[in-house]
């Protein structure tokens, strides 16, 4: 490709990157890295900045569905989600590829571009699966609240689940690694970048329910079967840290720091 | 507090924890399923948590020796009301610590007491609370038929367990229990099923009974029947009760009778169980029949590879199976070859022929299965084969993951 090469500087959100997408075609030129506003990256290249422009974003994405099928409009837009290092470049190359070769692109899974989107995108889904279950609420003044620590940011994809799951409730969701927070209510529903987020310490009734749960956790095991291997296994230690069942409840602050 | 945890105590020995087979949006209460299942915790002995197992009652009038449960074991007893067990549903719901309820009960008073108590425990739950999510009840051999069925139109899945592999072992261990009590109540699920499926296609609102399926269980290791009769019978009841899973559970040494193994020394028998499950997958997702696996020669599964691949070894004329023309069936029979890589292969060679490097592109994992493939006509290079070497190679594969049953092993060979 005889394009010339511009890195392009953007806001970090997918209009914005299908913006990008659209004025590298509009001006026939290359993008070779993506820099967002915070990254503190610097190129050589010839910098461009680009504006998130809705219209511009929505005739790309429209377009998706034409030429790549649905199929391929959900690997990028499920691949913009991904934590794959480079993920931009690696959704421009395979948008290359797809306006090229038409919808039968997604099947080509031993071409290297589409291989690893495809393998991050399945990242993705499968760390949002496992999320379903994982994710652990409480009740707070009638909210459930709860935090999770994901590697993709798979809000987008869990808040199909939760508001089916609890139709008539109050909900937030706070992703610690993207800094973003779900809210959720009565079929309304927003995720926010957010840069603080600290849940109350539980008290009350909710000290009951998650010590009932532990109990209930530590009984169903069953002695003669430990197997610490499969259960890490099926369920790694990164998550461990944001479930009810590995947690102990600190002892009252107050008692234990005592200003002299 | 205690009552949880002397009813999940109890429960803690079914097998079965799943919360798949049917997808369900929420209504207006709380709740939804979806046919996939979600898993919400593992437990420190690495099986899924996905439902609250628990017991309605422990108080049994039966006395099946291999049970924690009977009636003469000294246990403490407990009981739910169904409003506790209701309460203790939806706390945990809301809190996703769980998918649903799975609600078994040892028999108190009468088959039909027990299950009444079940019904109004799951009504409570499902009208007053406004329950959707998943619940697989436990029916109780003996009970009226009617109240099965009403049970059903509450429940997701039912199951009965089939509790021993054979009628003598049955006989001798539970004398309480009959063969013919047990699959009565499994044939008029299916039938249950098959009607309300049948009357779903005619009117969009006909009540669902039992639309996650009815599954079974039985006991591995305490009685001496031998694999081969175990996978036959699993296969005969997903033909002729159209089960949607049959689960095993290695034996735990809780009784103390002279009829089962002794309770020194005893080991119960995971590795078999996990044989067990390899053979199961392979009938239920990969189109294997339990006499091809097993046969008279062969009563029991070789612990050393897994069911497929002692298969495959034993059919060497079958293989090598090329991978750009052969069709998903015979991908499927490759050792290292589940179905995901097999529909991935199908989708990928729609576009160009495949190399041994595009598969490990596409995620196929080889070290099984480079043996028995050629792509474009061509053995992987630098590969010799000889049947031998292939058994010890494959061996060794499964050592690592053996190394935590090596005690069981060693007494086997």
């Amino acid at each position: 490709m005889d394009w010339p090469k511009f890195a392009y500087c953007y806001d970090g959100s997918f209009a914005g990157f299908l913006t990008c997408v659209f004025e590298a075609y509009a001006n026939r030129e290359e993008p070779v890295c993506f820099l967002t506003e915070g990254d503190g990256r610097v190129t050589l290249w010839p910098e461009r900045t680009v504006e998130a422009d809705q219209q511009k974003a929505r005739r790309v994405y429209r377009s998706l569905d034409r030429s790549l099928g649905q199929q391929g409009r959900r690997l990028v837009s499920y691949g913009f989600l991904t934590c794959l290092e480079e993920r931009e470049l690696h959704l421009w190359d395979f948008l290359r590829l797809g306006y090229e070769r038409g919808p039968a692109v997604v099947r080509d899974l031993t071409d290297p571009r589409v291989a690893a989107l495809d393998r991050a995108v399945r990242h993705l889904t499968r760390e949002a699966h496992l999320f379903k279950g994982f994710t652990r609420f409480s009740d707070q003044g009638g909210v459930l609240a709860g935090e999770i620590e994901p590697k993709n940011r798979v809000l987008p994809l869990l808040r199909p689940h939760f508001a089916a799951r609890y139709p008539g409730e109050a909900l937030a969701l706070y992703d610690r690694t993207h800094r973003e927070a779900l809210f959720c209510q009565r079929g309304r529903w927003a995720i926010l970048p957010l840069d603080q987020f600290s849940l109350a310490p539980p008290e009350g009734d909710e000290l009951d329910w998650r010590k009932l749960w532990r109990r209930f956790y530590d009984t169903i095991a069953i002695e003669g079967r430990y197997n610490p291997k499969c259960r890490m296994t099926q369920m790694p230690k990164r998550y461990w840290g944001t479930m009810t069942e590995f947690q102990r409840e600190e002892p009252p602050a107050a008692g234990a720091v005592r200003p002299t | 507090m205690d009552k949880l945890t002397i009813l999940a105590d109890g429960a803690k020995y079914d097998a079965a924890c799943t919360s798949s087979g049917v997808d369900r949006r929420g209504g207006r209460g709380m709740g939804s399923t979806m046919a996939a299942g979600c898993c919400h915790s593992f437990s420190a002995d690495g099986r899924c948590i996905s439902l609250l197992k628990v017991l309605y009652t422990n108080r049994c009038i039966y006395d099946c020796a291999y049970c924690v449960n009977r009636r003469s074991n000294d246990l403490p007893r407990a009981a739910f009301t169904p409003r506790e067990l209701a309460e203790l549903t939806m706390g945990f719901y809301r809190r996703n610590y769980i998918e649903g309820l799975f609600l078994s009960s040892a028999v108190w008073v009468s088959p039909d007491r027990t299950t009444e108590e079940m019904i109004s425990a799951l009504t409570l739950l499902r009208q007053e609370y406004g329950f959707h999510g998943y619940i697989h009840a436990k029916a109780i051999p003996g009970a009226d038929p009617a109240l099965t069925a009403r049970l059903g139109l509450l429940a997701d899945r039912l199951s009965v367990n089939i509790e021993l592999p054979s009628e003598d072992s049955l006989h001798k261990l539970c004398p309480d229990k009959g063969k013919k009590a047990i699959l009565a109540p499994m044939a008029q699920i299916r039938d249950g099923i098959a009607q309300a499926k049948g009357e779903l296609v005619k009117y969009r609102h006909a009540p669902r009974f039992a639309p996650a399926g009815q599954s079974t269980q039985m006991i591995i290791g305490a009685t001496p029947e031998s694999d081969r009769h175990i996978l036959t019978l699993t296969q005969a009841l997903y033909d002729r009760y159209r089960l949607k899973r049959v689960f095993f559970s290695a034996y735990m040494p809780v009784g103390t009778s002279p009829l089962l193994p002794a309770r020194r020394e005893f080991k119960p028998p995971l590795l078999r169980e996990h044989r067990l499950y390899q053979a199961d997958w392979l009938l239920r997702f990969y189109r294997f029949r339990a006499e091809e696996l097993l046969d008279e020669a062969h009563p029991n599964f070789d612990t050393r590879v897994d069911p497929k691949c002692a298969w495959a070894l034993g059919h060497m004329e079958f293989f090598p199976v090329e991978v750009n023309r052969a069709d998903y069936e015979s991908l499927l029979r490759v050792p290292g070859i589940g179905v995901v890589s097999a529909r991935r292969i199908l989708t990928a060679r729609r576009v160009g022929p495949l190399t041994f490097s595009g598969l490990k592109t596409l995620g196929v994992v080889l070290k099984r299965a480079q043996y028995f493939i050629t792509c474009s006509g061509r053995m992987l290079e630098g590969l010799r084969v000889s049947p031998d070497g292939v058994l010890r190679h494959l061996v060794a594969l499964e050592k690592p993951a053996l190394a935590g049953y090596e005690p069981e092993q060693l007494s086997l060979f």
